[in-house]
């Protein structure tokens, strides 16, 4: 029964299929054997599920009231046709199962008889006579199904091109509410979106509803930043920031670059310009940007993950589902199991997951969006953070320093930060770009090397660290940026990628691509135009001429830092953003990884405790967590490939890029050592999706409301 | 039967707390809140009573600053149908706390009265028990088994104590204070927590229900653990009994 769920849902925990998997959950995916025959009985089992779930609240007559605002129109006609024999009963079968204590939605008994059906062909056979024209009857009205194939018990099956993607046929356990928008990711181009649309929504008197689903227990937990913050954008969406008490105070005081020896740091010429920017913690910024939405009627919902896209018999997407929630390690569901739930946005979608966001990926893929864009693949850079609370006296509000050269070499790319937020704290962090060569490099420890650098170090002796995240970002630029429209919504934010490498900043731009989906939107709700306005605002937007200026300092340093430093100055000082070429982005990064033997394994220092720790200790400060019992939601696609060609090939490069320690290389009791997975670690920073050599690692959604829980990041 | 469950708000037991610098407290501003996990427990175990048939009504209470509501909905979206916010400023201490539920038992009259056994911010284990005394109610406290009976108007409880386990006949209306092995609470999902947006939540203030809080416990201190040092290998025994006796002066 599983394998049909997984085949149909994404990130469906990949539990691979066991035939005797026959729980309670089988009979859901049986329900949906049959409704690969057609829409229309989905929903009759819908309602009767519905039905079902309203008997644990109220009685009877209220079915017509939950009956979601959907598209299931054709289901009011068979539904006199079907469930007038079946719901009588039905009722009171169920009325009777919630009179025991459990809370668990209860399998009605007609349905046990399908429990057995997938795989076991003969108990065809043996069902109600209803059943058995129940499926012959609704055969042949299935027209509208793309590859068919014919498993083994005799049912149709739908082999979705990409197994993430459900189409359009709701489990019939889910509830599912409707949306005008859905937008996934309460981050600044989530919010961004969602305040404008309500803006908007009170310009012209119009009632839209708007949801963001968040997969951080709250608001801004997922959230991860420098942050110098350039308020462009801000400016436009809320020009009372001030006034409404954003926490953007500290304006930047002084701007500093040097250049980094083993013991020395030569100062540079200043290529930034951060005059009128402030230094703040983007989560907090996030987190106030989500009262603001709240105030102007968005619904926010943290602590649900958007696991699936809902597509419909058009290829159209529709909404998102929410995963399941209490599903324990082996697949079974626990005490406390709950159906996730599918939101559906009426005519968009909008995703804003942030830097390799998982469904977007999806939808870049199914949608060709790359391709469609002319774009080249994305390039990325894992950044990892720490903020500290320093020595007064040794604290200066809105100084900003970026570093370059140690502790990466020449062919690395990548540098430090140091900025001074307010209340003594300061952010510190090594961005390190993911195309390295080295398979033996350890970003994490080689942050750890940098704060032990005599022109860092004094900065922070006699501080304390406060919080400790990780998080992958955009390095592709202009030359990346995919063509972020698909069929029933749009790509907004980092998901897309917007950030200005040179700059360092991605803030702004994500916030004004997230306002000019919501401008479109608005378009695509009330004047019946299109989203692909959305594509052209952005391509006239300053957004567009920012990343256009900025398009060739990043892939200079293909050539090594040398060239690069030099063409950034050229480009810099004298072509000033009108050079007549583009330069290419080389290999994707995971192909970039040399195979071991090429190099040999990095002697990184112990921690010293007091500057320099483990990671352990600095997991324990990203407060991050999972529920523990739940299926692992790093999958490998092929189990094999990680004993076979990462250990032996490329010495399993992600049990050193991964910040959290979630991959490790462990001896088992034959001592062969396999590939271990502390999925319970993650800090949803998306490296191991990016950077897995053979790209076998696939990063899924969790449980909502786990994962880090950054504060002041 | 009414069953009311009071819950607190403390800081989410996965954040690593840190010790305000004045040393008057743990910092807890920008830090995430949630609900204490024996609140959870206890509002989880009222839920499953009134799903048996055995209640009819399950009343979330809680007493604080503003954002206690928050909290609350949580509790409202896993299925409570009411909520009872009662409005305190400044810190408040167990009795403070069994004086208020004292007021609200008196107007609301539930039959059973279902608290976490402590709170994972002060865990002091005090709450139910001074509520109890106050009330002259029975009391089970660290209960890890609950069955009701409804003909005979009793409870019984199971109790994990130092010995092993307990079980108590209690009449009702009682005091029962959960402990962690009673059941695994339930998750709120979407669609409740929309629902629970328009549940009620009254809001009293402590002169509504005429009691003085006099705070009887003054915090005078709080400051971290001393950190643990490291261990030392000694050689040989005569070297261990030496830094027993003139080190660690305990033998």
């Amino acid at each position: 029964a599983r394998d049909i769920k997984n085949r149909r849902r994404i990130g469906g925990y990949g539990i691979p299929s066991h035939p005797n998997h026959i729980r309670s959950i089988t009979h859901r995916s049986t329900k949906k054997s049959l409704h690969k025959h057609g829409v229309t009985e989905i929903v009759i089992i819908n309602t009767i599920t519905m039905h079902r779930f309203l008997s644990l609240s109220s009685k009877s007559n209220s079915l017509k009231k939950f009956m979601p605002r959907s598209s299931y129109h054709h289901s009011n006609l068979l539904h006199t046709h079907f469930t007038n024999s079946k719901t009588s009963t039905y009722l009171s079968k169920s009325t009777l199962k919630h009179s025991s204590s459990t809370y668990q939605l209860q399998t009605p008994n007609w349905y046990s008889s399908f429990l057995h059906l997938n795989g076991n062909s003969r108990f065809l056979g043996s069902q109600l006579g209803i059943n058995r024209s129940f499926l012959s009857g609704y055969w042949s009205s299935c027209g509208i199904l793309k590859k068919r194939v014919v498993n083994g018990s005799g049912f149709l099956t739908v082999k979705s091109f990409i197994s993430d993607l459900r189409s359009f046929s709701s489990e019939p356990d889910r509830e599912s509410i409707e949306y005008d928008v859905v937008i996934v990711g309460a981050g600044p181009a989530g919010l961004s979106a969602a305040i404008r649309l309500k803006q908007m929504c009170r310009e012209k008197d119009i009632d839209l509803s708007v949801c963001v689903v968040e997969k951080g227990a709250e608001v801004g937990a997922h959230i991860l930043s420098g942050n110098v913050f350039e308020p462009r954008a801000l400016n436009e969406l809320l020009p009372q920031w001030k006034e409404e008490e954003a926490p953007i105070s500290i304006a930047v005081s002084s701007d500093k670059f040097w250049y980094l020896t083993k013991d020395r740091a030569f100062s540079l010429p200043c290529p930034f310009d951060n005059r009128g920017n402030y230094v703040i913690s983007l989560s907090q910024l996030v987190r106030w940007m989500g009262s603001k939405a709240e105030e102007l009627g968005v619904e926010i919902y943290p602590g649900f993950a958007a696991s699936e896209i809902l597509c419909d018999v058009n290829d159209k997407v529709i909404g998102i589902g929410t995963n399941d929630m209490g599903i324990s390690k082996d697949g079974s569901k626990k005490d406390n199991f709950q159906h996730g739930v599918d939101l559906k946005g009426r005519r968009i979608t909008l995703l804003a997951e942030g830097c390799r966001g998982s469904l977007s990926e999806k939808i870049m893929k199914r949608y060709k969006l790359r391709e469609k864009g002319s774009a080249q693949h994305q390039t990325y850079a894992l950044g990892i953070k720490e903020v500290w609370e320093i020595d007064e006296c040794k604290h200066k509000p809105g100084a900003v320093l970026h570093t370059l050269g140690w502790p990466l070499d020449h062919k690395t790319y990548g540098g430090s930060f140091l900025y001074h937020m307010k209340d003594n704290q300061i952010s510190i962090g090594l961005v390190v770009a993911l195309n390295y060569h080295n398979p033996f490099l350890n970003p994490y420890e080689e942050f750890q090397k940098l704060k032990h650098h005599p022109a860092i170090k004094p900065f922070l002796e006699g501080g304390t660290v406060l919080q400790y995240g990780a998080r992958t970002l955009n390095e592709g630029g202009f030359q990346s940026i995919p063509y972020p429209v698909f069929p029933g919504g749009a790509i907004i934010g980092c998901s897309a990628g917007f950030l200005n490498v040179p700059k360092i900043k991605g803030t702004h731009t994500a916030m004004k691509s997230g306002m000019l989906a919501a401008e479109a939107t608005f378009g695509v709700l009330n004047e019946g135009s299109n989203m692909e306005t959305y594509w052209d605002n952005l391509r006239s937007s300053w957004v567009w001429k920012e990343l256009h200026r900025a398009r060739n300092y990043r892939p200079a340093f293909e050539y090594g830092l040398i060239p690069g430093l030099a063409v950034s100055a050229l480009e810099h000082y004298v072509l000033k953003g009108n050079s007549p070429f583009t330069l290419k982005h080389g290999k994707p990064d995971h192909e970039a990884t040399d195979v071991a033997q090429l190099h040999s394994p990095i002697q990184y220092p112990k921690p010293d405790g007091i500057l320099s720790f483990d990671i352990p200790t600095s997991l324990h400060r990203s407060n991050t967590n999972h529920e523990h019992d739940q299926p692992p939601h790093l999958r490998l696609r092929d189990p094999k490939i990680s004993e076979f060609v990462n250990l032996p090939e490329y010495a399993g490069p992600e049990s050193r890029y991964c910040p959290a320690r979630v991959y490790e290389y462990v001896p088992d009791e034959n001592s062969r050592v396999k590939l271990h997975i502390n999925a319970q670690n993650c800090l949803h920073c998306k490296a191991c999706d990016i950077k897995d050599p053979k790209q076998n690692i696939e990063w899924t959604v969790p449980e909502g409301g786990g994962g880090p829980g950054y504060s002041v990041m | 039967m009414k069953i009311m469950v009071p819950i607190k708000r403390v800081i989410d037991y996965a954040v690593k707390i840190r010790v305000k610098p004045d040393k008057t407290g743990v910092e807890t501003s920008n830090v995430k809140m949630s609900m204490n996990p024996f609140c959870e427990i206890a509002l989880e175990e009222a839920l499953r009573i009134k799903e048996s048939g055995l209640a009819t009504e399950v009343v979330a209470v809680s007493m604080g600053p503003t954002q206690c509501v928050d909290t609350l909905r949580t509790g409202l979206a896993m299925g409570a149908e009411r909520g009872i916010y009662v409005e305190a400023k400044g810190d408040l201490f167990p009795l403070s706390v069994a004086k208020i539920l004292k007021k609200l038992i008196e107007i609301e009259k539930p039959g059973l009265l279902i608290l976490g056994k402590q709170a994972i911010d002060d865990d002091c284990n005090q709450t139910g028990q001074m509520v109890a005394g106050l009330l002259g109610w029975p009391q089970g406290t660290f209960a890890s088994k609950v069955l009701l009976d409804k003909e005979k108007q009793v409870a019984t409880v199971e109790r994990e104590v130092d010995g092993g386990l307990e079980t108590l006949c209690l009449d009702l209306p009682a005091v029962i204070t959960t402990d962690l092995r009673l059941n695994q609470p339930r998750y709120a999902t979407l669609p409740n927590i929309m629902k629970a947006k328009s549940k009620v939540i009254k809001k009293f203030t402590l002169l509504d229900l005429n009691v003085e809080i006099k705070p009887d416990l003054e915090i005078v201190e709080v400051r971290e653990p001393p950190k643990r040092k490291a261990g030392v290998i000694v050689s040989s025994v005569d070297e261990l009994i030496d830094k027993l006796r003139n080190e660690a002066h305990v033998i």
